[in-house]
């Protein structure tokens, strides 16, 4: 316990502690003079006191969380069974594979603006937008992940007379599930970025206020510290997510088939 | 176990006479550069609950017969029956890394159609066979290489066929270890009445053989030797008998060595 506490907590403790600081020093010192170019942490602090005084932080956090878990869901929905595919079946590996793969590095801020003409102002185009995004990551991890799968299990796997769908689902998934969860994680970060690019160019009052919105009302209104209280929210989410969910999944894998030393 | 095993050897009907019937099989790899004959002519008979041990100098083509038996490739002339499809054993274990010792032994009668309330305590009876119980729940990276081997000659038993095939399968192991999986294998073999093609380069593995040595030409073509072993288990290698079969051996596969040059 002791040690978890000064290997894990404490390293990124002191990172945070000591950005503060400087954070502080330079606002103190007067090394930048301008609040509305950098504001005082306790400026920052303010905002997030008044925020959960009206009630709103928690609003705009779940407003935002809610839809990127949800898209994040579809996505995987869709980007698993088509990732199988595309590993699987050479013809259409040919067809859409090298498709797959430039799309991932197509910004997909890019689906913005026709998603908004295609779907207008609502919840449909924020979907649209984190499917185009994280689909492709997802479906290229799982291939990836089916590319590295030894060929010594899948002709054990074909000894033991697993073929077709047995084959896949018995041999070939549980293979590739390193790379998948590798593809699942990118998807994740995909998902968020995608949301906050459509958040903060549509806004709608239909929409809601999300952490997106909130960072182009802080623009809006020149609140340097409204627009520090939204980056920081969409940094922790981000980090919240993966420390929460990913990680430990992912550990749990490696740990299972002996590929995680202790340290 | 070994009851009910060989109660269902006593079902095969008398037509069947083999466990597998290699007629006049010969392979040949094809490539754009011509096509290099690997297996030529090769006869081969192994009757229900008999151990035949294949050796021969590397490059002989052994593995590739087996990998012929096993179905995982066909041959370019001649034909292969088996009764049933065989269980093969590799070099390398092939255990799946993301089931534990127990669970990999269930997937292959899950495979075969054992109904889930059967694999569990079958699964356990298999462990007990290779003197492995208590390991059910152990992961693969947990277990020695020669625990490995044994969870993997479970799950080959696991699949009940009448013929199993093995590959040099205890060919990564250390001198001493090896010594005790052969006679394990030997006395599992001897409580299961299932037919073993056992394929190897080392002599000394070929010396253990309890009952039928072949040694295959190094240059492709048909069966060079074969031998009756009856020299009684458990055998010692300090036996004047298992000494004088082991130096008969040693210089008929030396004698095909230096007849045609391969090494």
């Amino acid at each position: 316990m002791r040690q978890v506490l000064t290997q894990k907590v404490l390293p990124p403790l002191t990172a945070v502690l000591l950005v503060l600081v400087v954070w502080q020093a330079l606002v103190s010192f007067d090394v930048v003079d301008d609040p509305s170019k950098l504001p005082s942490p306790s400026a920052v602090w303010d905002e997030v006191r008044d925020a959960w005084l009206a009630g709103t932080l928690l609003d705009y956090i779940w407003t935002s969380v809610s839809r990127g878990l949800l898209g994040f869901l579809l996505a995987l929905v869709i980007g698993t069974p088509l990732g199988l595919i595309v590993a699987r079946v050479r013809f259409i590996r040919a067809a859409i594979g090298p498709i797959l793969s430039g799309l991932q590095s197509l910004p997909s801020v890019a689906w913005v603006p026709p998603a908004v003409l295609w779907l207008g102002l609502e919840n449909k185009m924020m979907y649209a937008v984190i499917l185009l995004g994280a689909v492709p990551s997802i479906a290229n991890g799982l291939v990836s992940g089916v590319d590295q799968v030894p060929p010594l299990f899948l002709r054990a796997g074909r000894t033991l007379g697993a073929s077709g769908l047995r084959h896949t689902w018995h041999i070939v998934l549980p293979a590739a599930l390193p790379g998948y969860l590798a593809g699942l994680k990118q998807g994740w970060a995909f998902s968020w970025r995608s949301l906050m690019a459509a958040e903060i160019i549509a806004s709608s009052p239909e929409l809601g206020v999300g952490l997106g919105q909130l960072l182009e009302n802080g623009r809006n209104a020149s609140s340097m510290p409204m627009i520090f209280l939204a980056i920081f929210l969409i940094l922790i989410v981000g980090i919240a997510v993966d420390l929460l969910i990913f990680s430990p999944l992912e550990r749990r894998v490696l740990r299972g088939r002996g590929l995680l030393v202790k340290s | 176990m070994a009851t009910a095993l060989a109660k269902a050897a006593e079902d095969i009907s008398p037509a069947t006479t083999h466990a597998a019937r290699i007629e006049h099989v010969s392979k040949s790899f094809g490539g754009p550069a011509g096509s290099q004959l690997v297996l030529d002519d090769i006869t081969l008979d192994v009757a229900p609950g008999e151990f035949v041990t294949l050796l021969g100098a590397s490059g002989c083509g052994k593995s590739t017969l087996l990998n012929l038996v096993a179905g995982l490739d066909k041959p370019s002339a001649g034909a292969i029956t088996t009764d049933g499809r065989p269980a093969l054993m590799f070099q390398e274990h092939a255990l799946f890394p993301w089931l534990t010792a127990g669970k990999n032994i269930e997937l292959a009668l899950k495979l075969r159609g054992v109904p889930k309330a059967e694999r569990r305590p079958r699964a356990e009876e298999l462990l007990e066979l290779v003197r492995l119980h208590g390991a059910y729940r152990k992961r693969v990276h947990e277990l020695s290489g020669g625990m490995r081997q044994r969870v993997a000659l479970a799950r080959a038993l696991a699949q009940d066929s009448r013929l199993l095939l093995m590959d040099e399968p205890f060919a990564a192991l250390d001198a001493i270890t090896r010594d005790v999986l052969h006679d394990e294998l030997t006395r599992v073999w001897s409580e299961t009445n299932v037919s073993v093609l056992f394929v190897t380069h080392n002599v000394r593995e070929a010396c253990a053989s309890p009952q039928r040595v072949v040694l295959l030409s190094s240059r492709p073509g048909p069966v060079a030797h074969e031998w009756r072993v009856g020299i009684p288990h458990p055998r010692r290698i300090e036996d004047s008998a298992v000494a004088e079969l082991s130096v008969e051996i040693t210089e008929q596969l030396r004698g095909e060595i230096r007849r045609h040059g391969q090494h």
